[in-house]
């Protein structure tokens, strides 16, 4: 009875007919949203504190790491010049392993930039305003991961001069005029990555442009005309025109709308090079969203390894709060687990499918003579997850940064396990053999860290690390409807 | 001051008043005008009266110019320059292009989009008069402007600047051309 009556008192208010005074009162509930930008700071404090970082003299920290970093990146082109002067039997491949730590590593770094573009373009289609304070610092991370990517798969080639113009990754005719075999998913890969490090690229720029023009005309207002003419001419004269921002907006959507599905079909293609062999290990369909679930799981470990950092040495609290450590935890939380599924699910279709060479591989993976790296693989990507259900442990800043490095250690060995141990034991036991790095191959990789780190270091020091447009279009003061009459 | 200025310049301190302050503009029949914000502002592409961008169209020939790119490559190296039969497979087969041709879609249509956000955009002009304001920094900053060109059919130095007045705006200057 009552509920027709409140039906009826509904119906009358809205015909604008009588209104109950009980409905001058009620206000629908408003759900509180999560504060993206803490402390209620306003546009100013966000330029001149991203600015500031840019403007301010170079800190002795800086130096200091960026030396660290210079001489780790030494290893990797002394390693890389004297496989080039020797050849690619410096590295440790041999039959059967005629593919190691090159492709793990090359895998390893790719997978990495994948959170980068899974927060600069797939969080931005699914509306994740906490993306704002890590997209750009995120996708900063893609590229100089795809840089460390793409040195293994073209020294592997060991002519690297070939590698281009005549014709062994790019599409031209080399000496017999053969063309590649565009039917080898080593191909499309070649594709794959080179599409995704331009993308990044592009859309890494196009979201600078606005921060470039506040840096050009700050420079310009203090003096430095240098600065300020470099800045400028890659703002490309930009002006905060908002039929400009109009357009922009757009193609900035658009760049998201198809980052998205390049983002799956790169580490799609990448999980290709092995699923569609015959090795037993790789020969299998699970591969791809396992691989994309495993790149976005690694990349998100090492945003919260770099990102941690700046946030305590720059004193970012109000712009990274601990809303976006717990959304980042989350997500290695979630992907982490799909990774623990897939390592099950390989498993169980090993004995499933009742494929005596698919079994062994797996018993191999786990119990064979790489049983170490298997139990660093699955104490790093399946436990170490696990631990961010506790609101605690992802409070705990100096924890989770710790985990972050698990994560990112427990995903190469997932790769190695994947390449090596399959590779060692595949159909004929007399081709069998266990595969060691050579002291070149290590230097080679860790030198790897030395360049993404330089290349990083550079980005903080020289380039706005977070979009200081998009921070401010995501506080109260950007809503033009803001304490007005809600008319929106 | 010269004889024709750019057009005039207005100061809202915040993106309601902008807002508002466009809203008006609009209504007013102006079409040669800007709103300068130093962030996109939700809704006022709407108050402003703008159309959809064409951004889309020109994404959308650059995917389609990448799809048949990739496709012409595998077909025309694998069957046309040098048909070279490999596991006893078809010399073309729009399956295995696939992959490849999905990649230069989504790498022309990127470009293209870039293409688009400058073209339509008219950039890059690194010089503009109302770059030479004095207080645009803090267009990027902290504050809203309005601007209408003097080349607009209504513009009338004192109806404007009534009209800018009226809506909120302060500091309302003359811009050099």
């Amino acid at each position: 009875m009552s509920h027709a009556a409140e039906s009826a008192a509904g119906a009358n208010a809205l015909g604008g007919v009588e209104t109950p005074a009980i409905l001058h009162e009620v206000r629908p509930a408003v759900l509180p949203r999560a504060v993206l930008v803490a402390n209620n700071r306003s546009f100013s404090w966000i330029t001149e504190k991203i600015c500031g970082i840019i403007e301010e003299p170079t800190p002795t920290w800086w130096w200091v790491c960026f030396a660290v970093a210079a001489f780790v990146a030494s290893w990797t082109v002394m390693g890389l010049t004297y496989l080039v002067a020797t050849g690619v039997g410096v590295w440790g491949h041999h039959n059967p392993i005629n593919w190691a730590w090159d492709i793990v590593n090359f895998v390893f770094w790719i997978g990495i930039g994948h959170a980068g573009t899974l927060i600069s373009a797939i969080l931005c289609l699914l509306r994740q305003k906490w993306r704002t304070s890590i997209n750009r610092a995120a996708e900063a991370m893609t590229i100089f991961a795809v840089v460390c990517a793409a040195i293994f798969p073209v020294f592997h080639v060991g002519r690297i001069w070939f590698a281009v113009l005549p014709g062994w990754l790019f599409p031209f005719p080399n000496g017999n005029e053969i063309w590649q075999n565009f039917r080898s998913p080593l191909e499309w890969d070649v594709f794959a990555v080179s599409t995704y490090g331009t993308v990044s690229v592009l859309f890494w720029y196009i979201g600078l442009i606005p921060d470039l023009a506040i840096l050009r005309d700050r420079f310009y207002a203090s003096g430095h005309k240098l600065r300020s003419f470099l800045y400028g001419l890659f703002a490309m004269g930009w002006r905060g025109s908002n039929r400009h921002w109009s357009n922009y907006e757009m193609g900035y959507l658009i760049l998201a709308g198809v980052s998205t599905p390049l983002v799956l079909s790169v580490h799609t293609i990448v999980s290709f090079d092995f699923a569609v062999s015959l090795i037993p290990g790789w020969h299998t369909t699970i591969f791809p969203p396992y691989f994309v679930a495993g790149a976005i799981f690694s990349g998100f470990g090492m945003v919260l390894t770099l990102m941690l950092p700046l946030r305590a040495i720059y004193k970012l609290e109000d712009l990274i709060t601990q809303y976006h450590i717990d959304c980042m935890c989350k997500i290695t939380l979630a992907t982490g687990t799909m990774v623990g599924y897939a390592y099950a699910m390989e498993f169980f279709i090993a004995w499933y499918g009742a494929n005596p060479n698919e079994g062994f591989a797996f018993i191999n993976r786990a119990f064979g003579e790489y049983w170490w790296a298997y139990l660093i693989m699955v104490s790093c990507n399946v436990i170490t997850p696990q631990l961010f259900w506790f609101k605690k442990i992802r409070a705990n800043t100096a924890l989770v940064w710790i985990l972050s490095i698990f994560v990112n250690v427990g995903m190469w060995f997932e790769r190695f396990v994947i390449i090596v141990t399959s590779l060692a034991r595949d159909f004929l036991p007399s081709s069998w053999g266990y595969y060691s790095p050579s002291i070149v191959e290590i230097f080679t990789f860790f030198g790897t860290f030395g360049v993404f780190s330089v290349l990083f270091l550079l980005f903080i020091r020289f380039l706005p690390i977070m979009p200081m447009a998009e921070l401010k279009s995501v506080t109260p003061a950007a809503d033009p409807h803001a304490g007005a009459d809600g008319h929106h | 001051m010269s004889a024709q200025p750019y057009g005039l310049i207005a100061t809202f301190d915040t993106a309601s008043s902008l807002y508002h302050a466009a809203e008006q503009v609009r209504d007013a029949g102006y079409r040669r005008w800007d709103c300068i914000t130093p962030c996109p502002v939700h809704g006022l592409d709407t108050a402003m009266g703008l159309k959809r961008s064409i951004v889309p169209r020109i994404s959308l020939c650059g995917g389609i110019t990448g799809f048949c790119t990739g496709m012409t490559l595998i077909w025309w190296t694998g069957a046309v320059a040098y048909p070279l039969t490999v596991g006893g497979k078809p010399l073309f087969s729009p399956m295995f292009a696939f992959p490849i041709s999905y990649e230069l879609t989504i790498l022309f249509t990127a470009f293209a989009t870039i293409f688009g956000i400058f073209v339509t955009n008219g950039l890059p002009m690194h010089y503009h008069p109302v770059l030479k304001y004095e207080h645009i920094t803090r267009g990027l900053d902290d504050q809203f402007f309005v601007v209408i060109e003097a080349s607009d059919p209504k513009y009338d130095r004192t109806a404007t600047r009534a009209l800018l007045e009226k809506a909120g705006g302060r500091n309302i200057t003359e811009l050099e051309p």
